[in-house]
């Protein structure tokens, strides 16, 4: 066992975990932060999508113990202040960028994390960014028109396939 | 998982003294071997994190023009910072697997693994770079030496990659889509003394060199240069995602795409 310390949405934390203790463990059932989902467990679903040090990273790949001292930041923390739903939150009820839910969390996080680095991506980069994220219900056509929508642009003409 | 302890120190120096004891194994960015501890493939009794050290990340251009790549640096980071400097490596780093992975994974941790699939050792081999480590230098020429095989010892940590920037490099993909590994890819990369030609994903030996159509490139550099060249799809990897003479027939359409698409 060793301690660590690190930020989870604006919170300091200090546990003692585990050598293989991974990250979805540390946040889901020590943190009791549920909204990080496990889907695959293999790091190819992205439903497991967080930030760490404002990096996009796959909390089922990476172990609790790497987090050391670093911010990191989960769905849980994605709010606005007030409790009510961030722009891009919005726009995936907007939008109905999700049927059974279950992708979606971590779909926000890798669509905060495009937005952060290219506030206007083009249909083709969202559909590039969310290589490393699987939904099975959708199709991604109304996920990556939620994302174009919360980056501010007009999504009016694009129809589902 | 089986258990173990984990151990991350911030120096070089601290995490050789740390991989000296018994069982030890170093952990880059574990893409891979994270996956591999969930399989139960292997057992450390302590894993070492090499993500504390920041003498191993960063890109950096040398006087005489190479590019050195800290072991430790993400390929989100060689991505973004050699892309100034290697246009042909920052787009090969910004291909792999997913953005997420690209975040975690290094660049030294996919030339220790050297998986047979992996688009790193095609632009170390196909750049003529230099693996560096804790104790010596690498050629990568005699770096790679079979499907998960290099020349590293025991406890040995690649602490930087050494590039010498080629006139011009390019990379062609052909993606496997489930794992976002190279089904097979070639990287070419054109020198004044000449092009190297390093294909992954296709041998079962690993990544190597096409010496054939290094040849013909170096004297016309263009796709059409190994138009009528072939190599034998004997000892190619034949599985459910593609046969032998399939990954063969790819080396070729790869190479072409790699040099039409250098920079």
């Amino acid at each position: 066992m060793a301690e660590v310390t690190m930020t989870v949405n604006g919170k300091s934390v200090t546990k003692s975990v585990k050598g293989n203790t991974l990250m979805t463990e540390f946040l889901r059932d020590e943190l009791r932060l549920t909204g990080t989902h496990v889907g695959c467990d293999t790091s190819q679903c992205g439903a497991c999508n967080i930030h760490v040090n404002g990096n996009l990273v796959k909390a089922c790949t990476m172990f609790a113990g790497e987090a050391d001292g670093a911010e990191v930041s989960t769905i849980e923390g994605q709010a606005n202040a007030d409790g009510s739903l961030n722009v891009i939150q919005q726009a995936f009820q907007d939008h109905h960028g999700l049927q059974c839910g279950f992708c979606t969390p971590g779909m926000v996080m890798a669509a905060a994390s495009l937005l952060k680095q290219n506030a206007k991506p083009t249909e083709a980069e969202v559909r590039d960014y969310l290589e490393g994220n699987i939904c099975r219900c959708t199709g991604y056509h109304n996920i990556v028109k939620a994302i174009l929508a919360a980056s501010g642009q007009d999504v009016s003409g694009i129809a589902a396939e | 998982m089986y258990s173990f302890d984990m151990v991350r120190p911030t120096s070089v120096a601290d995490a050789v003294s740390a991989l000296g004891q018994d069982e030890a194994q170093a952990l880059g960015g574990g893409q891979t071997l994270i996956p591999t501890l969930k399989q139960r493939l292997a057992m450390p009794s302590v894993l070492v994190s090499l993500s504390g050290i920041e003498e191993m990340k960063g890109v950096c251009r040398e006087d005489n023009g190479d590019l050195t790549i800290g072991g430790g640096t993400t390929h989100a980071t060689v991505a973004a910072e050699a892309a100034a400097h290697y246009p042909g490596l920052a787009k090969l780093a910004g291909g792999i697997g997913d953005p997420a992975v690209r975040n975690r994974g290094t660049i030294g941790g996919s030339l220790a693994n050297n998986d047979p699939s992996a688009c790193y050792p095609a632009a170390a081999l196909g750049s003529g770079a230099t693996i560096v480590t804790n104790t010596r230098e690498i050629a990568a020429d005699d770096y790679f030496q079979g499907m998960f095989t290099t020349a590293l010892e025991e406890g040995e940590i690649i602490t930087s990659v050494r590039f010498p920037v080629p006139e011009a490099a390019g990379y062609a993909k052909f993606e496997q889509p489930a794992s976002r590994f190279a089904l097979t890819a070639v990287y070419v990369a054109k020198y004044a003394d000449g092009v190297r030609v390093a294909v992954t994903g296709a041998s079962e030996n690993g990544v190597f060199r096409w010496t054939e159509a290094e040849q013909a490139l170096s004297s016309n550099f263009s796709p059409d240069a190994v138009a009528g060249l072939s190599v034998p799809a004997d000892g190619m990897i034949s599985d459910l995602h593609g046969t032998g003479a399939y990954r063969a027939h790819l080396v070729g359409v790869m190479t072409k795409r790699a040099v039409a698409a250098a920079s």
